[in-house]
């Protein structure tokens, strides 16, 4: 022990551990929500890029932040398709989270209890999708779903299905839940087997001592103390899935109506970056409430 | 600290009454973990109203007893009889035992209110009768200012006092406690086992208490099992257990002592003093012992002779005879306790026997100090033959 160092809180190499987050997020974060949330107020053009105004340098500053309106947010609120759109993507995103507390707690639950010794080949297992591209693994539903796919073959083959019947879910919602179902449910279970895991198992003895038969016991032990493994992975699951591009648009219907697809459309379809902009500013303020939401829970366990 | 008391005791011992009814019955009970066995065809009767304890090192399968009482094991073999009823078929959730468990197993989204509450609530009680019984267990346990806190937000000592009111508030008929004190510094401890004894008491309830540590259980009982290996050593009383214990083992478990290797000289039935028990002469590498116990140790078995160091006197005099429970040595340590001093005296053939003093008067130098040679002398009824 030569030397003490000095106070290690003004080192720069310090300062440049705890600055490297925060660039991170002004870099790939707030600079990039700050063009969109500009060209949001801008208006369509026939030009390179696609909107005016342009900035150009400070010395036009004054007409440029006149060019700047609301134009596109009033038009989003004229036009019901957006509004749909949203309270869709909502809906979805509502019913898949549910679907996925439905399936993955169990799962969940399950693994928590399993002995530990094979505790790890289940966690395993859980994050063994993972080791194929996302997109591959959808297109590969497509290959089930499908009308003349998998699963009518399976059904035909059972005599469940007539050999003229085939199984009509592809390209419908319930594909789109199906599809989100299973992308996500590795999301799920990992927050809630987290929560679970910890839990003390002479909580449950102790409540079954007390006269409480295991079902109550869940209830009133288990559950509320994996609440917020439930939060969280209801979070996790529920806000990238109100933004669900590729799921919807590789499995879900003509009528499936999805934020997500509709962003992608004005943007490469009808080239109205303004307005895709705008879809995207109002999803990201749709989803700051969820998100506040889910840290507040979060400061309350730590 | 004073204590306010609980009404005067009573001498109670069901056990030794030719008709008394066990209250609980363990029967043949043995358990096996694939080839471990925790609990080797163990049988044990406990009355009405005692407070129970099963003392033995961690892993002597006291806990595993317990917790089939209680209904979280079933045994291998046996059968576990609560008044007289088998209770192989009832779940847990539905015995009249309460556990006090030595986590304490509080649950922590709940307040303490609410934790006393849980068991009366599943009995479905009105809830004016359940905030009246939580009210007078919160009094019980001296908590009343504590009922909206969380667990998390208390003292280990008022968490186990939390732990202790939920398990008395549905007033089992059984109530189990696994190391409930294990957790708590001394003089917390002492203050607890007291309290204890004044609850059950009062309550009138059955205890059973699982501990390692052999002063609590003697402290707070009415008899101890001492168990070993999954199979029960002795049961008796404290007192019984602490002044005969029936094996060297549980000699060694229970208190200081000393234990010399002996060979029996002589067993005739011989008495030296009218109305006391024959006398037993042994041999141990030239000390000559005389012990009044009835035994039937015969000439040139070998035995063990235990005495506990308070029953050895320690004197820098030789005594008037030397020839009988008497030996000399050089004083080799001292552990001074406060209460008492303990001195370690190391003989000629180079064993040592420990004697304890108490020190009745208040001075810093004592007359015996290391390196004196000092005469050890034990009475005739002072120690105890143990042949296993």
């Amino acid at each position: 022990m030569a030397e003490i160092s000095a106070p290690t809180h003004r080192s720069p190499a310090r300062w440049l551990v705890v600055a490297i987050p925060y660039i991170w997020l002004v870099l790939f974060f707030a600079a990039p929500f700050f063009i969109i949330l500009k060209i949001s107020l801008s208006d369509t053009a026939i030009a390179m890029p696609p909107y005016t105004p342009v900035f150009q340098g400070f010395g036009d500053i004054g007409s440029f932040f006149g060019g700047l309106d609301l134009d596109n947010y009033s038009f989003l609120a004229e036009d019901p398709l957006y509004l749909d759109a949203y309270l869709s993507s909502l809906r979805i995103a509502f019913i898949s989270t549910l679907l996925l507390l439905l399936i993955g707690y169990p799962m969940a639950l399950a693994m928590a209890r399993a002995p530990s010794t094979i505790r790890p080949t289940l966690m395993m297992l859980v994050i063994l999708p993972f080791w194929t591209s996302f997109l591959i693994r959808v297109y590969a539903w497509i290959g089930i779903l499908k009308p003349e796919g998998l699963l009518t073959l399976l059904l035909q083959t059972l005599h469940i299905l007539g050999p003229d019947d085939q199984v009509q879910i592809y390209r419908t919602d319930w594909a789109v839940f199906i599809g989100i179902v299973y992308s996500y449910l590795p999301f799920m279970v990992l927050p809630l087997y987290a929560a679970l895991e910890k839990m003390d198992g002479t909580l449950l003895e102790a409540a079954s001592d007390l006269g409480c038969p295991p079902w109550k016991a869940f209830w009133r032990i288990t559950f509320p103390l994996s609440l917020p493994g439930v939060i969280a992975g209801s979070m996790i699951c529920f806000i990238p899935i109100t933004g669900e591009f590729v799921i919807p648009d590789l499995l879900g219907g003509a009528s499936t109506l999805m934020i997500g697809k509709t962003l992608w459309t004005e943007f490469f379809g009808n080239r109205d970056w303004p307005l895709a902009s705008a879809v995207a500013v109002l999803l990201l303020l749709a989803l700051v409430v969820p998100i506040v939401i889910f840290q507040n829970q979060q400061r309350k366990v730590t | 600290m004073a204590r306010s008391l609980g009404p005067v005791k009573r001498k109670f011992s069901p056990w030794t009454e030719p008709h008394a009814v066990p209250f609980i019955r363990f029967e043949n009970i043995t358990k096996r973990y694939g080839d471990f066995v925790a609990v080797d065809n163990l049988s044990l009767d406990i009355y009405e109203r005692e407070f129970f304890s099963l003392l033995g090192p961690s892993g002597c399968g006291k806990t595993t007893l317990m917790r089939m009482l209680a209904g979280f094991e079933a045994p291998t073999e046996g059968r576990i009889l609560l008044q007289g009823r088998d209770l192989a078929n009832t779940p847990p959730y539905k015995r009249p035992t309460n556990m006090m468990f030595q986590s304490y197993a509080l649950f922590p989204h709940m307040t303490v209110e609410k934790n006393i509450a849980f068991g009366l609530e599943q009995d479905g009680l009105p809830k004016g009768e359940i905030s009246a019984r939580v009210d007078e267990m919160l009094k019980l346990v001296k908590l009343e200012a504590f009922a909206k806190r969380k667990p998390a937000q208390l003292s280990g000592g008022q968490r186990q006092r939390v732990a202790l009111a939920r398990s008395l508030a549905k007033r089992p008929k059984v109530l189990l406690l696994d190391e409930p004190l294990g957790a708590l510094d001394r003089k917390l401890r002492e203050e607890t086992q007291f309290e204890l004894m004044d609850i059950q008491h009062t309550l009138g309830l059955t205890f059973l208490i699982v501990t390692h540590d052999q002063e609590e259980a003697m402290t707070v009982s009415d008899r101890i099992a001492v168990m070993d290996k999954g199979v029960v050593m002795q049961v008796a009383t404290p007192a019984e257990i602490y002044e005969a214990p029936n094996t060297r083992y549980v000699a060694e478990f229970i208190g200081d002592i000393n234990i010399l290797e002996c060979a029996v000289v002589a067993n005739t039935g011989e008495v030296l003093q009218p109305g006391h028990p024959p006398v037993v002469r042994l041999d141990s590498q030239g000390v000559s012992i005389a012990v009044e116990q009835e035994c039937a140790a015969a000439a040139g078995t070998s035995v063990a002779f235990a005495i506990r160091p308070e029953k050895v006197r320690i004197s820098l005099n030789q005594p008037a005879d030397v020839h009988i429970n008497a030996v000399h040595g050089e004083v080799w340590d001292i552990g001074y306790l406060g209460d008492f001093s303990v001195f370690l005296v190391k003989l000629v053939d180079g064993r040592v026997v420990r004697a304890a003093q108490a020190n009745v008067l208040r001075l810093v130098d004592r007359p015996i100090t290391f390196g004196d040679i000092v005469w050890l002398t034990w009475p005739l009824d002072a120690g105890l033959v143990l042949t296993r």
